[in-house]
């Protein structure tokens, strides 16, 4: 009950805040891997500004869903809609231009390089300079560099991760390379944040931090988070609404309390008697 | 009409060889998933071994020279030291680098490459020498009698051992219980431990194999062009083989060998001349890469979807 | 006790961004360099010059050119030589065919024509990873090599291919003498050994790592795979291709397309494993020790074994070493020569108190 209140206390502290109109609308997505059907036929919306959970048990087809949005893997069937423009053919770097940026649920960071140009990769979109200048490391590319590092710097406090700027991302433990995806995903200002399962593997403590940081997120820059995870108490403690998926179908969707009383929902998690 | 298939005959059977050096690339892919490039320098370790053998042999035995005593004991010690040198190199090199990404593993087999070469050659010297298998190089009569088709004693007799031992390897892998076992570590090493699977035998076992194919390799190569230091490059011939088949299957390699031992020889016929010739040497490359564009995974390989 | 950062303090993100932090790393680069640029011309023979230290810069060009492609953006080539010799032959070309051309728009030229070769041969690298496109490289290998023997426009209709350097002359000044060729290698590795490291230090680099450590996460947060890999195989290749003209005209003098071959791009990959894979240090440390070890190791023989050994023993044994050092390397410090360094400082940065 502790994040519920958490979760009151971000709203409260943002001064109540304004969902708005659909900014990504789903509809009728079918998504195929030879014979095997990961989606069927799903359907669902995300508002400006809302958090969004998707849930469903293992091998729903969730992660399936993120990398639908943001254009890994491509539907043969439905339309998807972002910004009140219909897709076309999409490759993951025209998402992340439109605003779209992402955590992964195994974590997919640069693990050779350090925390800071992990993260410093976040911003390269809003880069510029070309290669004769990054050579002579001189004029924009100097002037960029120091530039967006003042940026990067904001996530680092933000996240409280000052310490280990400097360290390579191999050596940090589990719960502090989860938080420095989400800097590095959150350094390229996205609209809407696709986190995969950020807190699975997670003690309750780091649990609580990476709510904290979520909510902060949702709350002081606007950004509208589409999340997947596994601990309900999460899920019904921060988001505005619940995508519920089970074997690549829809079966759910609505408040946490509608989803929780919703008898199918019920059903996929606790199994029924046939 | 019947110039033309005699080239494709001669390319078809001249692929088999190159089936047989990448049939050894495969073999320990699939158990280790290492990317052996030394397998060349092994063909022509296994070969000039073999012939050191029968020069020194006489001398040690008193036995005849070219007689079938000292053919088949040179073969034994040279057998014995392929497979010593496999072993050696799975518990030396291999073992230590487990773990590490499968390119660290690579630019390993490229220096056991430049030791087995310089090893090789500081043993028995590094002057080309002949090798016989006492086969004579000479068209078959009532295939040219019949036909009016010259395809030579040699390498029909050489396609023959190499399939036969593809044959022999396929019924091993498939009936043995060392077989099965083999299938179950290509599959999944972690698994095959836990079912109590002696990874390490198997690696031994496998590098043993790798090392008689490669001697077979060798001595059919060698008898061919000689035993020299050029028979390292003709075993990266078996590298577009392997691009074309898959590295994971062995049918893969035969008929990756097949296509490329056929069209680099149709390719030097027909298309040589426009271009000044020799085009054997980049050939099979260059096809192997547009091939590459058009199935990443090769002929025979699995597909591969990225999972995020 | 000497060696220390405390109480240096960045204050200011640019001071932070430096290439070398620390005060003692930067002065000693400046003396290094000094050495090199003003010393050694003075102090050094002839056929240390000519034979070692022309080389050993020259093979760090390579090196670094390919450690850019496998060590920052992970693509593994085996075509290094084939790139110099496209930078060579591209250059020498240049020189014959315009009258009058400054031999450094030359070299430059020729590294753009090898950059365009580069990018061709990259084009695989789109579909394909690691080993394939390993192999694949080998094509450019082969068929570049073949393509400058059996043209022989390229070679100005030499036999064999074989084409002579023209002589270097820079406003005026003819750099005809193993000085004055080892201060131009010099001057030129230097000046793209830094840009090198101002690009793996700037967003370009982090691209090219990003690509390297994860593909899909990279594509993921924007990055374009396709331009980035191209641009790491055209830069790549452009060094190479330098690396090339400067192998022809400031140390060989006369080559050949086979002088290309495949063994010369081996070595350069050893170069950089030994090195340092991913590190601009462990390029030169690597060029430097692969001249240098057949070198030694002649000494050696001579002086220890003497002439008991059979003729080709020599050339037998270091190929068994070489072989044998990779895997050392590569089993006992896969991060090469640079990291030992690196270690080696951070020791020295604590001593002598080292708890």
């Amino acid at each position: 009950m502790m994040m519920n209140d958490m979760a009151q206390e971000a709203v409260a502290a943002g001064g109540g805040r304004k969902i708005g109109e659909v900014i990504l609308d789903l509809q009728n997505i079918s998504l195929r891997f030879g014979g095997v059907k990961a989606l069927t036929d799903i359907s669902f919306d995300v508002r400006k500004h809302e958090i969004r959970a998707i849930i469903g048990p293992n091998g729903a087809g969730k992660s399936s869903m993120l990398n639908v949005i943001n254009g890994v893997y491509h539907p043969q069937e439905g339309r998807i809609v972002f910004h009140g423009e219909e897709r076309k053919e999409m490759e993951p770097y025209m998402a992340a231009s439109q605003g779209i940026a992402r955590t992964f649920q195994n974590i997919a960071l640069f693990k050779g390089m350090s925390v800071l140009d992990n993260i410093m990769t976040g911003r390269h979109m809003k880069m510029n300079a070309g290669l004769l200048s990054h050579m002579l490391y001189f004029g924009r590319a100097q002037k960029e560099e120091i530039e967006h590092r003042k940026k990067v710097e904001e996530v680092i406090d933000f996240l409280e991760i000052q310490s280990i700027r400097k360290t390579p991302v191999g050596r940090l433990p589990y719960g502090l390379q989860k938080r420095v995806e989400l800097a590095r995903a959150l350094a390229a200002d996205p609209d809407l944040l696709l986190l995969d399962e950020p807190m699975a593997g997670m003690n309750v403590e780091e649990k609580q931090d990476m709510c904290r940081f979520i909510l902060d997120v949702n709350d002081q820059f606007g950004t509208t988070i589409v999340l997947i995870e596994h601990d309900m108490g999460v899920v019904m403690d921060i988001s505005d609404r619940v995508v519920v998926l089970d074997y690549g179908k829809k079966i759910g969707d609505g408040t946490p309390d509608e989803v929780k009383s919703n008898p199918e929902v019920i059903a996929a998690y606790l199994g029924t008697s046939h | 009409m019947t110039f033309f298939l005699e080239v494709l005959i001669g390319g078809l059977l001249s692929g088999v060889l190159y089936a047989l050096v990448a049939l050894g690339f495969v073999l320990i892919f699939k158990a280790s998933g290492v990317f052996n490039f030394a397998q060349g320098a092994m063909v022509f370790f296994a070969a000039l071994t073999f012939v050191g053998f029968t020069e020194v042999l006489p001398g040690w035995t008193g036995l005849e020279p070219g007689s079938g005593g000292v053919f088949w004991l040179a073969f034994a010690l040279a057998l014995a030291s392929m497979i010593v040198l496999g072993i050696a190199t799975e518990k030396v090199v291999l073992r230590p680098l487990v773990n590490q990404p499968p390119i660290t593993l690579f630019m390993a087999t490229i220096g056991l490459t430049f030791f087995v070469e310089g090893l090789a050659q500081a043993i028995w010297g590094a002057n080309a020498r002949g090798l016989s298998l006492g086969i004579s190089d000479e068209p078959v009569m009532w295939i040219l009698d019949d036909f009016d088709i010259i395809i030579s004693k040699f390498d029909l007799i050489a396609a023959g051992i190499a399939l036969v031992l593809f044959v022999v390897l396929a019924l091993l892998f498939q009936y043995t219980r060392v077989g099965r076992a083999l299938r179950a570590v290509a599959d999944d090493h972690q698994a095959a431990l836990s079912v109590g699977i002696p990874l390490k035998h198997i690696w031994a076992i496998v590098w043993g194999v790798a090392g008689f194919v490669a001697l077979i390799a060798g001595l059919i190569w060698g008898s061919r062009n000689g035993v020299q230091f050029a028979l390292t490059f003709t075993a990266l011939k078996a590298l577009p083989v392997l691009i074309l088949g898959g590295f994971t299957s062995v049918p893969g390699a035969i008929i990756g060998g097949l296509i490329i031992g056929a069209s680099e020889k149709l390719a030097e016929i027909y298309i040589g001349p426009f271009v000044g010739g020799g085009i054997e040497s980049w050939f099979p490359y260059v096809l192997a890469m547009f091939f590459l564009l058009v199935r990443p995974e090769g002929l025979f390989g699995e597909k591969h979807i990225d999972r995020v | 006790m000497l060696y220390r950062e405390a109480g240096q303090f960045k204050a200011s993100y640019q001071e932070d961004a430096q290439i070398f932090p620390i005060r003692q790393d930067r002065v000693g680069f400046i003396a290094l360099l000094a050495f090199f640029f003003v010393v050694v011309p003075m102090i050094a023979n002839q056929y240390w010059l000519q034979a070692i230290l022309t080389p050993v810069l020259i093979f760090s060009l390579a090196a670094l050119g390919l450690n850019i492609l496998t060590g920052y953006a992970g693509q593994l080539s085996l075509g290094s030589a084939a790139f110099m010799a496209v930078g060579a032959f591209a250059t020498y070309n240049f020189m014959l065919r315009i009258d009058g051309i400054p031999f450094l728009v030359a070299v430059v030229l020729g590294g753009l024509c090898a950059a365009g070769v580069g990018i061709l041969f990259g084009l695989p690298s789109l579909r394909i990873k690691g080993f394939y496109l390993a192999v694949a490289t080998l094509a450019a290998q082969f068929f570049i090599v073949w393509v400058l023997v059996k043209f022989p426009w390229f070679s100005n209709y030499s036999s064999s291919g074989v084409i002579t350097a023209q002589e270097i002359n820079i406003l005026g000044f003819a750099f005809n003498t193993p000085e004055t060729k080892y201060l131009l290698t010099l001057l030129v590795v230097t000046v793209l050994a830094l840009a090198a490291k101002n690009m793996v230090r700037s967003t370009t680099g982090r691209k090219w790592m990003a690509v390297r450590d994860m593909d899909v996460a990279a594509e993921v947060i924007g990055i374009r795979l396709m331009r980035t890999k191209l641009q790491a195989f055209a830069v790549s290749s452009f060094y190479c291709g330098v690396a090339g003209a400067l192998y022809a005209y400031t140390y060989l003098g006369t080559v050949e397309p086979e002088g290309f071959n495949l063994d010369l791009s081996f070595k350069i990959l050893f170069m950089i494993i030994i090195g340092g894979v991913g590190s601009i240090l462990g390029s030169f440390l690597g060029a430097a020790f692969i001249v240098l070890l057949p070198v030694f190791l002649n000494i050696f023989l001579h002086s220890f074994v003497g002439a008991a050994l059979p003729p080709g023993f020599g050339s037998n044994l270091e190929l068994m070493i070489f072989g044998g050092l990779i895997i050392f390397f590569l089993i006992v410090e896969p991060h090469g020569m640079a990291r030992l360094w690196q270690i080696g400082k951070e020791k020295l940065r604590l001593w002598p108190f080292p708890h």
